[in-house]
């Protein structure tokens, strides 16, 4: 589903690599957790993945596309198939939750009735089920954030990437995130999430990729944070 | 589905940045304010040209019976006479380079074509402007050497040197055509400029929708398209109010006053704003567009 071979990332006007010869397989179905210190190249990693960068060597293959071969007008067609959630949600202010969740259906042109369907089955889904009119505001982080996975889950990507998404929330709702995402991955959806949250990795007992430096020093199934050291 | 979410994102868009777009629709309605009357100045030097002031030189008008001139006594010209004066002109070749004939018929129809906005153009009758010949020199300057040729010759009513009467008006109408289009330009490259800003300010307000637009990965289309329709909105909204000017100047400047008060000229009316609007509308319409086109393809990049 995605797969890195001998990726090298150098961002202009910096010496030192974001990542370095790195070789990384996710398969489909699988959920991973890509791990390390700020500046350890996790949210490059992604970024790449989603073509907002594109690699300075190797080659990048994201759901059978060749991204560095991808052109420009097709990135969109390469985005529908990949849901995104941020640190800072990124929810639009002035819409409701319902309307922050159909503008993505929305922008691809699907139909009222169709969106009038599928909106709702989704928030009920991350258990939003009669907060529709709410505006963000009027939510909590972890509301909110459920909102933008509601987002970036309605158009039923196959690949759904989360760059640290538990970043602005207390323990309790990270843990309510990540297991929402778990349940997520459980119908098939691929995921991956960047994360430094050592709590959140350990609990959950998933494949953690960790990354030191732009460099991948550990890839093991059902993994612990730092458990290498 | 996807039109109706189009048409609700640039109704929003208008509404958010409602300053820069009726600042867009101001500069592009004095921008085609000006453009129109360099326009309409250079209509109105065609229009007193008529049909024949750029073709010929001198015109023999012939004598008809309701000629006031003495040398016709009250008599229409004969056919010998006619073509004694055509055995004259072709004689002075090389000097009088072509002749026109123009009957009764065809000078009637070219005068109602010329003085379309005149009071006058319902009284007159075919037969009222005399048949004539319309002499084109090879050297204009010598105009005087038929003039004096023809003047008191049996059948001939009247010779006429258009450039006389004329030119004195040509030159006021190039300065007002000249210092219109300079401005005009000036003016165009005020909209330019504006609605360039007006979307880079208006991209730059709405990046978080665009951002979270391009994440979910709407196409180039939908994301631009919204701001380039507001931009033309604007834009020809703007050329529609200088159209209403520019008829308003027509009509209570030319059909309602000039046209009324100076007859021997032919003056433009509200018929030629007509005329030249549609280009405006399309000039604008193109301008908009590319403007937009390019604007967005450099700031606002997929």
């Amino acid at each position: 589903m995605i797969r890195f071979e001998n990726v090298t990332k150098v961002y202009p006007r910096s010496s030192r690599p974001a990542l370095h010869d790195i070789n990384l397989e996710v398969n489909r179905g699988e959920f991973v957790f890509v791990v390390g210190q700020s500046g350890s190249g996790k949210s490059t990693l992604l970024r790449l993945a989603l073509r907002e960068e594109q690699a300075t060597k190797g080659t990048v293959l994201v759901a059978g596309h060749e991204l560095g071969r991808l052109p420009h007008r097709k990135v969109p067609r390469l985005r529908r198939e990949i849901g995104t959630v941020f640190q800072d949600f990124r929810l639009l202010p002035n819409k409701t939750v319902y309307q922050n969740v159909a503008f993505a259906l929305q922008v691809l042109g699907r139909s009222s009735h169709a969106i009038r369907q599928v909106v709702p089955e989704t928030l009920e889904m991350v258990g939003l089920a009669g907060k529709e009119k709410r505006l963000p505001h009027e939510l909590s982080g972890g509301e909110q954030q459920r909102v933008a996975i509601a987002r970036a889950f309605v158009n039923k990507p196959a690949i759904l990437l989360a760059d640290e998404p538990t970043g602005n929330l207390d323990p309790t709702n990270s843990l309510d995130i990540v297991r929402l995402l778990d349940r997520i991955n459980r119908t098939g959806t691929t995921i991956v999430m960047a994360t430094h949250d050592d709590d959140i990795v350990n609990q959950l007992r998933k494949r953690v990729v960790e990354l030191d430096n732009g460099e991948v020093i550990r890839d093991e199934n059902q993994g612990v944070y730092g458990a290498a050291r | 589905m996807r039109l109706q979410f189009i048409l609700s994102e640039i109704w929003i868009g208008l509404r958010r940045n409602l300053s820069m777009a009726i600042s867009v629709v101001l500069v592009t309605m004095v921008s085609m304010y000006l453009l129109g009357l360099g326009l309409l100045a250079q209509r109105q030097a065609d229009t007193f040209k008529g049909y024949w002031y750029d073709r010929v030189q001198v015109t023999i008008f012939m004598c008809t019976e309701d000629s006031g001139e003495p040398a016709c006594d009250k008599k229409a010209v004969t056919e010998e006479q006619k073509n004694a004066i055509k055995a004259q002109l072709d004689q002075m070749r090389p000097l009088v380079k072509n002749v026109y004939y123009e009957s009764e018929q065809q000078a009637y129809d070219r005068f109602q074509k010329q003085f379309r906005n005149s009071p006058l153009a319902g009284n007159v009758r075919v037969g009222d402007i005399p048949q004539n010949f319309r002499v084109q020199l090879s050297d204009p300057t010598k105009y005087e050497v038929i003039v004096s040729s023809f003047e008191g010759a049996p059948g001939v009513g009247a010779v006429q040197d258009q450039k006389k009467v004329l030119d004195k008006f040509f030159k006021g109408i190039n300065y007002i055509t000249i210092f219109s289009f300079v401005l005009a330009a000036l003016m165009v490259l005020c909209a330019v400029l504006l609605m360039a800003t007006t979307i880079r300010q208006a991209a730059f307000s709405r990046r978080r929708e665009t951002g979270i637009m391009k994440l979910v990965g709407a196409s180039n289309f939908t994301i631009r398209f919204p701001f380039m329709m507001e931009t033309l909105f604007s834009s020809l909204l703007g050329a529609a109010a200088a159209t209403g000017l520019l008829w308003a100047t027509a009509n209570y400047g030319f059909n309602r006053y000039l046209n009324q008060l100076i007859l021997d000229q032919a003056f433009i009316g509200v018929s030629d704003v007509w005329a030249i609007t549609p280009w405006m509308v399309v000039g604008v319409a193109v301008l908009s567009i590319g403007t937009s086109w390019v604007t967005l393809w450099r700031y606002l990049r997929v």
